[in-house]
Parts: C-alpha cells; structure tokens; sequence
C-alpha cells in the first residue's frame, strides 16, 4: 500500500465513522427529544399524541387523587389546568401549589400520561422552566421565589 | 480572623499565579533561565497558600463559625462531623475552590517531581498551569468567595441539601475533580509543545502518566457518582443521561481517547498532531463541564444557587482558553514534524479506529447536551434530550469498538495480520457462539436484543484473557514457563488486560440489569408480602428514626428464600427539620453480584405505604467493572517504563538525569 492509499483508507474510515454519528444524531434528534409546554399551550393548541412533552407548572391545589400506586392532579399555570395520570412513586418534594416537571404524552381523551415526574423546590425554589412558564402567564410572584439550593428529586 | 487570613492567602495566590504565569512564559520566549526558573517555586508557594485558604475555611466548618456567610448556609452545628468536612465542598463556593486547590496539588507535583524535564517544558508546562490558576482564583475572588461574612451572625446554620449529607459527598467530588483537574496537566503539556515548537517521543512518556493518573481518577469519580445516585435518588436508576453526569463523561470519552494515541506517540512517534488536539480537547471539555455544572444554565441535581455574573465569567474563561489554545494549535500544529507510517491493519490502525469511535461517540454526547441550550437561545423553544436520544446514538457507537477491543492487542505494531489475531481469539469466538446459542435457548427470542449484549461482554471478558494467555503461552508451554513468562511481562501488559476486562464486566453488569430485572411498585400495609427475584418480601411494620438534624420513619422489611428468613432490610422516609425538607433512603441488600432494593413512598396514617422492589441481577457488576478498569489503570501507572526518565532530548544543553 502507498502512503497515499493508506492516508485515504484513514480519511474513508474517519469519514464513514463521522457519517455514521451524525446520522445517528439526526435520527434520535427527531424521535428521542421531548418539548417543554405551559398547560395554556397544551390547551389552546393540542399537540399530536405521538410527541413526547415536558409539561411545567404547579400542582393544583386539592387536585390530586391517589388511588394506589396511581395518582391524577391537575398542572396549571393560572389560566389553564390539565389533568395529568401517572402510575408509579411521586417524588419526595410532590406537594399541592408547588412546582412540577410531568413528561410524557397527551391522549386521545386530552388527559397528560405521565411516565415521569420531576419536582424540584424547597420552600422557596421552583424548576426554571416553570418560572418561565408562570412568567409567561403573569401568574409570576416574585416575592415567592429566592436564591437557594435547589435539590431535585426525580420519579420515573 | 483565620478566615481573613484564608480570604488573604487566596488573594496572595492569585497574584502570585500571576507572576507563575507570566515570569516564565517570557522566560521560556527569551531564553532567560533564571526567569524560567521561578516556575516551580512559584508553583509552590501557590499550593501552599491555596492550602492555607482551604484550611482555613475547613476550620469555619468545623467550629461552625456561622459569622461566615457560606457555613451559615451550608452547615448547622448538630451535623455529623464527616458532613461539616464534606460540607465544605458541597456548596458553589467551596467545590470552586476545591477544584482550584487541586489545581495547585497538580502544578505542585510538577515542580517536585518534574526534575527529568527539560528546563524550558517545565518552565512553560507551570506557567499554563498558572495561567488557569489565575483565571480561576480570580473567579472565586470576583464572584464566588467563600469568606465573606455577615452581621448580625445568626445563632444557627441553614443546614446542607440533605440528599449532599451522604458519604457519597466526602469522596464523589474530590476523585471528580482529581480527574477533571488532572486533564490540565497533559493540556498544559500540549501548550507547551506547541510554544515550545517540538514533540517528540519523550513528550508523550511524560503526557502518558499525567493523563493515566487523572483517567483513573475520573473513572473512580464517575463510577462513585453513579452508584450514589443508585442508592440516594431512590429509583433505582444508575445513569440518567442528566447534563451534569454528561459533562463528566464527555472527558473521560477524550481521555480514554487520548491514553490510547499517547501509546501511538510513544511508541512509534506518530499521530502527533491529534494527540496534541486531543489532550486540548479533554481539557476544554472538562472546562465545559465546570461551565455547564457551575454556571446555572442548566436543571439538575448538581446544580447549587445560580447567579447569571458566576455564568458570564466562566464563560469568559471559556472562551479564553479554549479559544486560545485552539488557535494556537492552528498556527503551530503545522510546524511539529509527522512520523511513523503504518498499515490500516496493524495496532497504529486499531488504536486509530478506537480513538474515532471514541470521540464520534463524545460528539454525539456533546450534541444531546448542548442541543437544547442552542435550540433556546436560537429559537427560544425548549425541549429535554433525555435517554432515548443517547441510547440511539452513544449504544451503536459503542458496538463496533467493542467488537475491536479484543482485535487491538493482538496485531503486531506497523503491520498487523488480522487472520492471526482471529487465530488467537478462536476460544472468545466459541463462547461468544455458546452464549447465543445457549442465550437464546433459555431466554428465547423475545431477549434476542439483550443475549446480543450479553455476547458482547463474553467477547470482551475472554478476548482479553485469550490476549494474555496468547502472550504467556498458556497451555502451549509447560505451566512454570507460562508463568515465567507472566512474571517478565510489563506491568502495563496486564494493565490493559484488566481494563478491557473490567469494560466487559461493566457491559455485563449493564445488560444483566436491564434485561432480567423485576420492578414492582404497589401498595403495602404491614403483613403484605410481595413476590421479586425468587425471594419473598414481608413488611413487618414502622418504627421512628431520628439522627443529627432529621427524623423520621424506617418500614421493616423481611426478606425470605423458601421459607427462611436471610436478610431484613429498613428503608427509611426521612424529614430534615432545618430545611424542611423529605427524603428518601432506599435499603439495599447485595445477594452475590445482584442486589434487592426498596425503597418508600408517602406513609398514609392506616400503615399504607407505596413500596418500590426491585430485583436487579448482576448489577454491581457495572461499578465493580469500572473499579476493575481503573485498577489496570493504576497497575499500567505502577509499570517501571513509565517511571524511568524519558531518554534525553537531542542536542539539548540540559541534563536530563535519570531517576
């Protein structure tokens, strides 16, 4: 082998591993990302039941039910409220009022199924994506948001 | 008034970190000796003082001296004692200037132990390490200092995060940011080269260590990382694909990338230029990671208070170097000389394809974790990346190296012969052909995927057996000359044995515990017993717990195997009454290489509980992999190759005296 052919079989083996990875990428990119959505935006504009979506807000107050292993509540950003079901352990710092991540699909019936469910707050702190969304509501109190350390506790 | 001294001797580091920067670097462009010459005392002096500050904010943990603003936040006096020390760098603050003080260890190492170098290497290897030490005392000092103090002094602390008050937060972190920091060294190194205008043969002896050390570190980091997770998230997940678990992965990709070239420069002088490229690289990335952890751009559990100034200057430093040295590189990369021809098939070509493998599969890393930050700044949308995304793009990465992992090994160097490297391998190739045909036999069709896997770890466990005992003539030879043999071998031969071993007792422990799992989550009240991994388990009831600043309730847990009682286990819901906040303490017992586990939901007031069982087999077999991976790490370091003096640089002045 010439030193020109073995410096194009390397160029051919670099260019078919970076092809294989950036059509790898481009394939779960289309399939394995999930969208942040308000309750008012799943509300007013109901998204396909194939799409995977981060669904942020607060956990409307007297809104859960447990039943079991099986839990309904209501996430509501103060203009719209959509009931989310999810089988499984909710996360230690779930709690009525209080901020929350659910991830999963809406179903035919527009009810939230949710394989996941992220709480992240102390007293005084919520998910970001939620801040944004109440933000984006206007039901936005600053007061009740302060700089803190923010654990986070996950359900899947 | 420690505290103040702590406060000045951060301030007499940086401006000495300055100096180390500077002095040096100027010398080394003008050929000054004595001004290269400041480098190591310099060096020194910083890790002294940078010592002294660590010191002193320890101290304030451990006489909770809540004068001081970061332990009023972070510490309360009834805390364990373990969890003061660890409090230390459990908050912003403190793990900046852990990070910074481990720092200052690696550069001090240097000046000590670096007296094989040549003046001038040494001269500039200190000066960047200095350079990244000002930009990061000068970070702490701007935005994050850990001294500051409040008045009026409250009478009590806030308390740490409680998920942080664990053993985990007392040795995660440190070996994290031993690995993370360590990739300075061999970057330091590149920079070096590249001003210095030569590389060599020697370079890569002195990079190989240097990167071997902080790659084993990085591994033990990660691994404890992960298994901390396991047992204090409570759900039973090992790894969650979370931004902040990414960004320590994505450098120990580049740094398994980069051990690898480094053999290709040091042995056979070629692959320069990409070696180079990549120590960048692995250093840049570990930068992005401080960024991405430190900064509060991202959600995550790592992520302490954010502050958007914190952000901007990490950014800036950034920037800074990971702009600077790749324009250097750019400019410079041309001038270092290309050496060493070698055929596609041959072990130059094996590393090769590991190091593209290895760094494709760390692009698409980077890409599901920076996509969504890029998706929102660019069109405001915001979506997660979560595992799906990294289970279609990492897993078929990882495939075709591990395939190759066993091929490596075998082929000679410049020119390998593939046939005899099957040869060689014909017994993996056996048990490979045994674990389908007896996989799919017992599991069926339905677990096709996962007997596949499950094949991939038999490869890799016996192909790197099958290298060494091809190496020793096991079988082939009388047995005392087999192991005549295995006692002359390097100690580096075993090394990689042990490595790619561990790598296919990961990937076992990986598959067993996905594909033969039992996850039961139900509601129990004493009495009930359900039914996971061939054991029954009976709750027998609740008692009260109660420890340093938390109190709450453990739920007794019976565990029998046809009838006999082997295990009781006693997860717990636990209430920290300072920050009033719950967890949860999930009970883990290990029964050979699988593990029961059970964890709590909400208590109801009849004695209902939701209860989560899992059974996962093999599973310890993924931490005890990679503690296997960084053993043949360290036993590689141990090698007396590496601990020699590098041979001495042609036509160089100075004396290179051997150790």
């Amino acid at each position: 082998m010439t030193r020109k052919q073995r410096r194009l079989t390397l160029i051919g083996l670099a260019g078919l591993v970076l092809a294989s990875a950036v059509g790898l990428i481009l394939f779960a990119l289309s399939d394995g990302i999930a969208f942040f959505a308000t309750p008012s935006e799943v509300a007013s504009n109901p998204p396909p039941p194939e799409r995977r979506l981060r669904l942020g807000g607060l956990v409307e107050a007297g809104s859960v039910v447990k039943d079991g292993t099986e839990v309904r509540f209501a996430v509501t950003d103060g203009k719209a409220a959509i009931p989310v079901h999810y089988t499984g352990m909710l996360p230690d710092l779930f709690r009525e009022g209080q901020g929350v991540v659910a991830e999963g699909k809406v179903d035919g019936a527009g009810l939230f199924q949710a394989d996941t469910i992220l709480a992240k707050h102390d007293e005084t702190y919520m998910p970001k994506e939620v801040v944004e969304a109440l933000k984006k509501s206007g039901e936005w109190r600053p007061e009740a948001a302060a700089e803190g350390p923010a654990p986070e506790t996950v359900t899947r | 008034m420690i505290v103040e001294l702590g406060h000045y001797a951060l301030v007499l580091a940086l401006a000495l970190s300055i100096a180390g920067a500077i002095l040096p670097l100027y010398g080394a462009l003008t050929g000054d000796r004595r001004l290269m010459a400041v480098a190591p005392s310099a060096s020194l002096i910083v890790l002294v003082f940078v010592a002294f500050s660590f010191g002193a904010l320890t101290h304030a943990y451990l006489v909770s001296d809540f004068s001081v603003r970061n332990v009023v936040e972070n510490s309360h006096s009834l805390k364990p004692l373990i969890y003061k020390i660890s409090g230390v760098w459990g908050n912003h603050e403190g793990s900046m200037l852990l990070w910074v003080l481990i720092l200052a260890l690696f550069g001090g190492l240097v000046a000590l132990f670096g007296n094989n170098l040549p003046l001038k290497l040494k001269a500039l290897v200190l000066a960047v390490q200095s350079a990244i030490g000002t930009a990061f005392l000068a970070f702490i000092l701007a935005t994050s200092n850990p001294f500051l103090r409040l008045d009026p002094a409250p009478a009590q602390g806030r308390d740490l995060n409680p998920v942080l008050q664990d053993i985990g937060l007392a040795i995660h972190p440190p070996l994290l940011y031993l690995g993370y920091v360590g990739c300075s060294i061999s970057f330091a190194f590149a920079i070096a080269a590249l001003i210095d205008g030569r590389i060599d043969a020697a370079w890569a002896r002195w990079v190989r260590p240097w990167t071997l050390a902080a790659w084993v570190f990085l591994t033990l980091g990660i691994t404890m990382g992960s298994y901390w997770a396991y047992y204090e998230l409570g759900w039973g997940g090992w790894w969650f694909w979370d931004p902040v678990e990414n960004a320590s992965f994505m450098p120990w990709l580049a740094a398994t990338a980069l051990l690898h070239s480094a053999i290709v420069m040091e042995k056979r002088d070629a692959l320069k230029i990409w070696t180079v490229l990549l120590a960048i690289l692995t250093f840049s990335l570990s930068l992005l990671g401080t960024f991405l952890v430190r900064s509060g751009v991202l959600t995550s559990v790592h992520a302490f208070a954010s502050d958007p100034a914190r952000g901007v200057f990490i950014l800036v430093i950034l920037c800074l170097f990971i702009g600077g040295s790749f324009s250097l590189f750019a400019l410079r990369a041309g001038t270092l000389a290309q050496g060493g021809l070698f055929a596609p098939i041959s072990r130059e070509g094996a590393l090769v394809l590991n190091n593209l493998l290895l760094t494709a599969a760390c692009a698409t890393v980077l890409t599901g974790t920076l996509y969504p930050l890029a998706l929102e700044a660019v069109t405001g949308e915001k979506i997660s990346v979560g595992a799906p995304f990294f289970d279609m793009t990492f897993g078929p990465l990882m495939v075709p190296l591990m395939i190759a992992v066993p091929f490596g090994p075998l082929l000679a160097w410049k020119r390998g012969d593939l046939y005899a490297a099957a040869q060689r391998l014909f017994a993996a190739f056996v048990l490979v052909l045994a674990t389908i045909v007896v996989g799919l036999a017992l599991a069926g069709t339905s677990k096709a995927l996962a007997v596949l896997g499950l094949a991939l770890a038999v490869w890799l466990i016996t192909g790197s057996l099958c290298e060494i005992a091809f190496r020793v003539k096991l079988f082939r030879a009388p047995l005392d000359e087999s192991l005549r043999r295995a006692a002359g071998l390097p100690r580096a031969a075993f090394g990689t044995t042990l490595a790619h071993l561990g790598l296919g007792l990961t990937v076992l422990g990986i598959v067993a515990s996905n594909a033969w799992n039992t996850e039961l989550i139900t509601t129990m009240k004493p009495g009930d017993t359900v039914e996971a991994g061939g054991r029954s388990l009976t709750l027998d009831g609740f008692l009260p717990v109660s420890g340093g600043t938390y109190s709450g309730t453990a739920a007794r847990f019976t565990v029998r195997e046809g009838g006999a009682v082997i295990a009781t286990l006693a997860p717990e819901k636990r209430l920290y009454s300072v920050q009033n906040m719950p967890t949860t303490e999930s009970a883990i017992r290990t029964f050979g290489l699988s593990q029961l586990y059970v964890s709590l939901g909400d208590i109801k007031p009849d004695g209902a509980t939701v209860v989560r069982v899992y059974w996962k087999t093999l599973i310890t077999l993924i931490w005890i992999g990679a503690v296997v991976m960084a053993l043949g790490g360290a036993l590689s370091l141990s090698d007396r190759r590496l601990r020699v003096g590098a041979p001495k640089p042609a036509r160089r002045g100075a004396a290179v005296p051997a150790e």
